[in-house]
């Protein structure tokens, strides 16, 4: 079902969407596609093996749930601090392609110059911040540098946002996160994205309530769920979140409701979702819907998608291409420093 | 500066000092604000900058997320743990959060977080750990474990000022026992070591509160005719090895004194480092002592007991001696 107030008159059909809506959802449609082309090549160039070391952890159908949230976002004004499966939100607030594959390939040009890997990464200074492992730790990152700008007396109308899958929900580092920033009253958005799995481990064994949306009340912040297949209601619902933060109504949680169409990473088959459950409203594939209901609404023909989706190949092979062929780390090369004050690194004066 | 200063005077001295020379400077710790503090650490900052001290939920990991991402923007927070026992629940924000920061992203992390460590009667299990060791392990920190009022209030404003992570493990027993004329002069940057006692016959290497033991110990050594030499390691993480390896060249006799567990730790960091890079200049086997391998207990009797002591310093020298 979609959440689109659209009303028919005589002939034609008026959207009720407000002015920009059109633009943003254009926008959010692209970076979604995009985002599963460049991870479909992720996942090739990991099955083919050699380039990429490690895992490939894909967000195969959450790209709407992710670009909304993204979309929202200004580089260089929020504060963005993206997960797992967020490629389509990265992409959105303005992530160039190469900074995830130079992560993915481990080549010095990017951000993370091979000492760290796949979705870990960020450029913390540029408000993105690079996530480590730990589940729901990023959380009260993302609060802490709101704090620090409206300490300075620059925070403006920038936001931040975060964002958990169901599992982590569950850690000690999202409760305290969570209530710290609505003690703090911080513009913060925290998406939930509930794909029913957390690697394995199905939502009955994660939680107890009846939906994670009802945490918000206990946090005494603004909560809502939706349902995260369908890209006019995750809009709806991130520039709702957005402008309440940026009218001081404090950190906004967004819960949506989905299937993960992909493994865990692609080392995983997901054997363990039952059959019945990929038939499901859930499963929809959000680019299916997104497609239609923009073609629906006269927004794009479907001439229009296929010469995008042409275009956007193009871009993905191309960036690919460039990026194979950048240098990878080598350790004689590299400073070896945990430290920004290098004299003080141990070791620095052994012999 | 007139009349007397404390250890624990010294610390909000140096965090007024602190707060007044640089605006980013902010502090975000539970109890900190209005109350001052459980140990009164922050008495009247609150007051006297209004908007920069805060109060903060139980929430030991947040804590420190937030002072991360404060970092990231520019700020330099100090963190104070009630105790420092509870950093435990900020471990993973401090070991692979604010540790990896830079290593990472090459993004500075100018964070303070104030460890309350060490015994005091009474405390038991929870509140009485030393915590050095354990984040000395990772790299992308800094430890420093003042031992002075002059180290107290110098290192705590060298340890803002550092683009770096850096755990300030304050001893508790030195908070009121401990006191100077004044704050003196600035005397040695992060990551040297002082000789806090010259002498030639063994060096005692400690830190932190345990400097003033080994002191009192050397001290009863003295009347039988020993000169121990006393090494204050300042900071066990950048570790002064040159300093180290230059007094035992001198007394050829090595004692590593700490309040931690015995297991792994500085002490025995210490013993490898001389081993390894200095043993052509031992004269006997390097000693070492700690606390007991169990929690550390409540009642006094078993307390002293628990942690190396005046006496069995001294005792433990006369057995490196006579060897
Ligand atoms: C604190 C912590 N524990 C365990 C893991 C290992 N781990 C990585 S992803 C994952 C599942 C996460 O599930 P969820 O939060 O629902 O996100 P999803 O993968 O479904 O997007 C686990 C257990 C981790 N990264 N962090
Ligand atoms: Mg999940």
């Amino acid at each position: 079902m979609s959440a689109s107030p659209v009303t028919t008159t005589s002939k034609r059909t008026v959207s009720a969407y407000p002015a920009d809506f059109q633009e943003q959802y254009l926008r959010a449609f692209h970076f979604m596609r995009l985002s599963r082309v460049l991870e479909e090549k992720l996942g090739a160039l990991y099955r083919a093996g050699g380039r990429i070391v490690g895992g490939v952890y894909l967000g195969k159908g959450q790209e709407a749930f992710a670009a909304a949230m993204g979309v929202q976002l200004r580089m260089g004004k929020d504060v963005y601090g993206p997960l797992i499966r967020d490629q389509a939100g990265r992409l959105a607030f303005g992530e160039p392609m190469t900074d995830c594959l130079r992560t993915y390939l481990g080549a010095v040009t990017g951000p993370m110059k091979g000492r760290d890997g796949n979705i870990h990464r960020g450029r913390p200074r540029d408000g993105y911040m690079a996530m480590i492992s730990h589940l729901g730790s990023l959380l009260s990152v993302v609060a802490g540098a709101l704090f620090a700008r409206r300490l300075k007396g620059t925070l403006g109308d920038s936001i931040g946002a975060t964002s958990v899958g169901d599992g982590a929900t569950s850690t000690g580092a999202f409760h305290e996160g969570m209530n710290l920033a609505a003690v703090e009253k911080l513009p913060l958005i925290v998406s939930i994205a509930n794909n029913q799995y957390a690697y394995s481990t199905p939502n009955t064994r994660q939680y107890a309530c009846d939906n994670l949306v009802d945490r918000a009340k206990g946090y005494g912040v603004h909560g809502e769920h939706i349902d995260a297949t369908d890209l006019a209601a995750c809009l709806t619902a991130f520039r709702g979140a957005a402008a309440r933060a940026k009218a001081g109504k404090g950190p906004q949680i967004i819960v949506g409701t989905l299937l993960r169409l992909a493994g865990h990473g692609e080392h995983d088959d997901a054997s363990y979702i039952p059959d019945k459950k990929r038939h499901t409203h859930e499963a929809r594939d959000c680019i299916d819907v997104a497609g239609k209901f923009a073609v629906a609404q006269g927004w794009a023909t479907e001439a229009d998608l296929v010469t995008q989706m042409e275009e956007i190949r193009r871009l993905v092979d191309q960036t690919v291409a460039k990026v194979s062929k950048e240098p990878v780390p080598d350790p004689f090369k590299e400073s070896w420093l945990a430290l920004s004050t290098s004299e003080l690194v141990e070791g620095q004066n052994a012999s | 500066m007139s009349g007397s200063i404390t250890y624990l005077e010294a610390i909000r001295e140096a965090q007024y000092d602190a707060l007044r020379n640089d605006p980013a400077v902010f502090l975000y710790g539970q109890d900190i604000n209005t109350f001052g503090g459980a140990f009164k650490a922050t008495k009247n900052l609150g007051k006297e900058f209004p908007g920069r001290v805060f109060d903060s939920p139980i929430s030991e990991d947040a804590m420190v997320g937030l002072a991360i991402g404060a970092a990231i923007e520019g700020a330099r927070p100090i963190v104070e743990m009630q105790f420092a026992d509870f950093s435990s629940i900020g471990f993973n924000q401090i070991v692979n959060q604010a540790a990896t920061l830079y290593w990472r992203t090459e993004t500075p992390c100018p964070v303070t977080i104030r460890l309350p460590s060490g015994g005091t009667a009474g405390s038991g299990p929870f509140h009485s750990q030393s915590m050095e060791a354990i984040y000395a392990h990772y790299p992308g920190l800094v430890i420093v474990t003042p031992a002075t009022v002059e180290d107290a209030y110098w290192m705590l404003l060298d340890s803002v000022a550092l683009n770096d992570p850096v755990i300030y493990c304050e001893h508790k027993f030195l908070y009121y026992h401990l006191k100077s004329e004044s704050i003196g002069e600035r005397s040695l940057p992060i990551g040297k070591a002082r000789i806090a006692r010259p002498g030639r016959h063994a060096t005692v290497v400690t830190y932190s509160a345990m400097v003033h033991d080994a002191i009192r110990a050397a001290e009863e050594l003295q009347l039988d005719g020993y000169q121990i030499e006393v090494v204050d390691l300042r900071s066990v993480k950048p570790m002064d090895t040159d300093t180290i390896l230059g007094s035992v060249a001198r007394t050829g006799r090595l004692l590593a004194v700490g309040e931690a567990f015995p297991w792994g730790g500085v002490t025995a960091e210490v013993i490898s480092r001389v081993a390894s890079e200095g043993f052509h200049l031992l004269d006997a086997p390097p000693m070492r002592l700690n606390a007991k391998d169990t929690p550390i207990p409540y009642h006094p009797n078993l307390w002293k007991a628990h942690r190396p002591t005046v006496a069995s310093i001294a005792g433990a020298l006369r057995s490196l001696l006579r060897y």
